[in-house]
């Protein structure tokens, strides 16, 4: 504290009105009471519960009264083969849908900056949306009928070749493929909301001084429009870096089949077989604890690096 | 130029030339406003590109539908087509029939939907408002509190436990409570609250209005765009979300739809025993993938009823909350 503050006689003083204030406002406290109390058990307790995957966890005794049992279960986990697979496979899966599913709202949001018919550019940024409201229970179950190797669109067009089409989701290499394309058809729309919003806000000023000096439309894509949305870009680059661990359970697991298991069984995945169906309740907490772990060190990180260097961040 | 005269500054945005946006804003020299051939065949490429990708969004949901209403021999090779050469309706009785649970299952997304958005705004609002008080003592620890709900979770497994333990398993509780209040939106709603001027809520305290009634009289209205956003954003998380009810609820009695159609989807014998009664009962052919196809477009059917009202509010719900660093 400074000024005010560091006068000793008037502390007592701010602590008294603050009091009052805090008396004052008491129907407020009364109002987060609430949010707070369900936060608490529904966010706070489950972080507590994490502390049976350092236990020999017996569900009559409770996670306070199970015995420890000396990192087992991470041993156990690190040395098993298959974690170095879900492992591998997390982040294949997220690199391919960064390096792919990144630049793809770029693209798409400069595409419809430069449509200059209003209702067409509304028509398309609306239809583009549309799939980011779908669940991946649906998705998955369109894709099913549209890829299916017997009826539907892939069928026909191999038909016309007099071929037989391939079981796309039953194929350890179309799948990964596969999960990238479909990810990106269900979420490029939404994604350009963020640089249509950052391109709307430049300066037209500078497009027109650009104009006078003869500047073409692909000059002032390359010397206006680009430049202006780096910022914003590297932001979203850095925070998607942070999600690196997070390869998308919802779409792999409604999409999977024990077929391709070796391309697309991800941590999140594993997990909730070891632990919901296999019911091994310590050791699948384990392993989401890992990955939470790395996960919250890497999306903190990446606020960090955000917050140092622009004014944008999350808190 | 076809269109290009423009006589007043301000009405230049509705009658400028189409295809290059920086030319709408304001009256610019005719000369500048003049397309070149390459401008020209740039617009209709990318108008065609975009067409496309729009056919590309959209031929999906038609082919679902057409599915849905073709009769046994269309359903078996729909393939590339673009209408059914033959319909039928069966898929649609099928699943308002006894057989199908489609019926209970919509009762019970509605249900989840609006309980779990009523409660969903309410725990939100109680939340944000008070944080949007600058002044309130203890202000930062309790957001600090809830971003901490934003970046550490315990878990799937711990989770489960967790409602098991507190006796809420297989019951439509497990899939309202643990929703009640979500970081992300308090977040947001407060960033929004901050926004409106003290002015507005002075008098009403000269008044001798309480906080509670303040909330209720004087902020609410004011911030309807805000809990419209909300509403709309916890309404669509309720009606998609489909883990936490294929973890939480065992009983067909609570089944909700999207784990109706999980199920339908990834077991196929849960749908062909199903379908096998129904077609011994009416006496019809009915492709099970029909069934899916139908129940599929139920599902998705009242989404995309209000998505054009829905994707406005989303948008603008959006940037009222993420353009504040």
């Amino acid at each position: 504290m400074s000024g005010v503050g560091t006068d000793a006689g008037l502390q007592p003083l701010l602590a008294i009105e603050r009091w009052r204030r805090a008396k004052r406002m008491r129907l407020l406290y009364l109002f987060l009471l609430f949010p707070v109390a369900a936060l608490f058990v529904f966010n706070y307790l489950p972080i507590y519960g994490v502390l049976i995957a350092f236990k020999d966890y017996k569900i009559i005794k409770g996670a306070w009264g199970s015995p420890w049992n000396d990192f087992e279960h991470f041993r156990l986990a690190f040395e098993s083969p298959l974690f170095g697979r879900i492992l591998r496979n997390t982040v294949i899966i997220s690199a391919l849908r960064i390096l792919f599913g990144f630049p793809a709202p770029i693209v798409l949001a400069l595409l419809i900056n430069e449509v200059g018919s209003q209702p067409y550019k509304r028509v398309v940024q609306s239809v583009s949306y549309l799939p980011h409201f779908m669940s991946w229970v649906i998705l998955a179950g369109i894709l099913f009928e549209i890829l299916s190797p017997q009826r539907g669109v892939v069928a026909a067009a191999y038909g016309l070749f007099g071929q037989e089409a391939p079981n796309l989701f039953g194929t350890a290499r179309f799948f990964r493929p596969l999960l990238v394309a479909t990810d990106i058809w269900k979420e490029i729309g939404w994604g350009t909301i963020i640089y249509l919003a950052a391109i709307s806000a430049i300066n037209p000023e500078l497009h027109e001084s650009a104009l006078i000096d003869g500047a073409n439309r692909l000059q002032r894509a390359v010397y206006i429009t680009v430049p202006s949305i780096v910022a914003v870009v590297t932001i979203m680059f850095i925070l998607r870096l942070g999600s690196i661990m997070d390869a998308g359970f919802d779409q792999v697991f409604n999409l999977y089949n024990p077929g391709v298991y070796e391309v697309a069984d991800i941590i999140d995945t594993y997990v909730y077989r070891v632990g919901l169906v296999d019911l091994r309740f310590d050791f699948a907490t384990a392993i989401g604890l890992f990955k939470n772990v790395v996960g919250v060190v890497l999306i903190v990180g990446a606020n960090l690096i955000i917050r140092r260097y622009s004014d944008y961040a999350i808190w | 130029m076809r269109s290009g005269e423009v006589r007043s500054g301000e009405r230049s945005a509705d009658i400028a030339p189409a295809g290059d946006p920086a030319l709408t804003r304001r009256r610019l020299p005719r000369y500048l406003r003049r397309k070149s051939a390459g401008d020209v065949i740039f617009d209709a490429c990318n108008c065609l590109i975009l067409a496309a990708f729009s056919v590309t969004i959209l031929y999906p949901y038609w082919y679902v539908l057409l599915l849905s209403l073709a009769d046994a021999e269309n359903a078996s090779s729909l393939g590339l087509r673009l209408w059914n050469s033959g319909w039928s309706l069966h898929s649609y009785e099928f699943a308002l029939s006894k057989y199908g649970n489609v019926v209970r299952a919509y009762g019970n997304s509605i249900f989840r939907a609006a309980v779990g958005t009523a409660l969903g705004l309410i725990f939100t609002l109680l939340a944000a408002y008070p944080l949007s008080k600058k002044n309130l003592p203890g202000r930062s620890v309790v957001t600090i509190y809830i971003l901490i709900t934003m970046f550490f979770s315990g878990g799937i497994v711990p989770e489960f436990l967790l409602v098991r333990n507190l006796g809420l398993f297989n019951t439509r509780w497990a899939l309202i409570l643990p929703r009640l209040a979500v970081g992300f939106y308090i977040i947001i709603a407060r960033n929004f609250l901050m926004t409106i001027d003290d002015a507005y809520e002075e008098s009403a305290f000269m008044d001798g209005a309480n906080y509670f009634q303040v909330l209720v009289r004087i902020i609410m209205p004011l911030a309807r765009p805000l809990l419209a956003t909300i509403a709309l954003w916890l309404a669509v998380l309720h009606w998609n979300e489909w883990f936490q009810a294929m973890i939480y609820t065992r009983d067909e009695s609570k089944i909700v739809l999207q784990l109706l159609v999980r199920r339908m989807i990834q077991d196929l014998f849960f749908i062909d025993e199903a379908v096998r009664q129904f077609q011994t009962a009416r006496e019809a052919t009915l492709p099970s993938q029909s069934v899916r196809a139908a129940i599929t477009v139920l599902t998705i059917g009242p989404i995309v009823l209000v998505y054009p009202f829905l994707q406005r509010h989303f948008i603008k719900g959006v940037f009222a909350g993420s353009l504040k660093g």
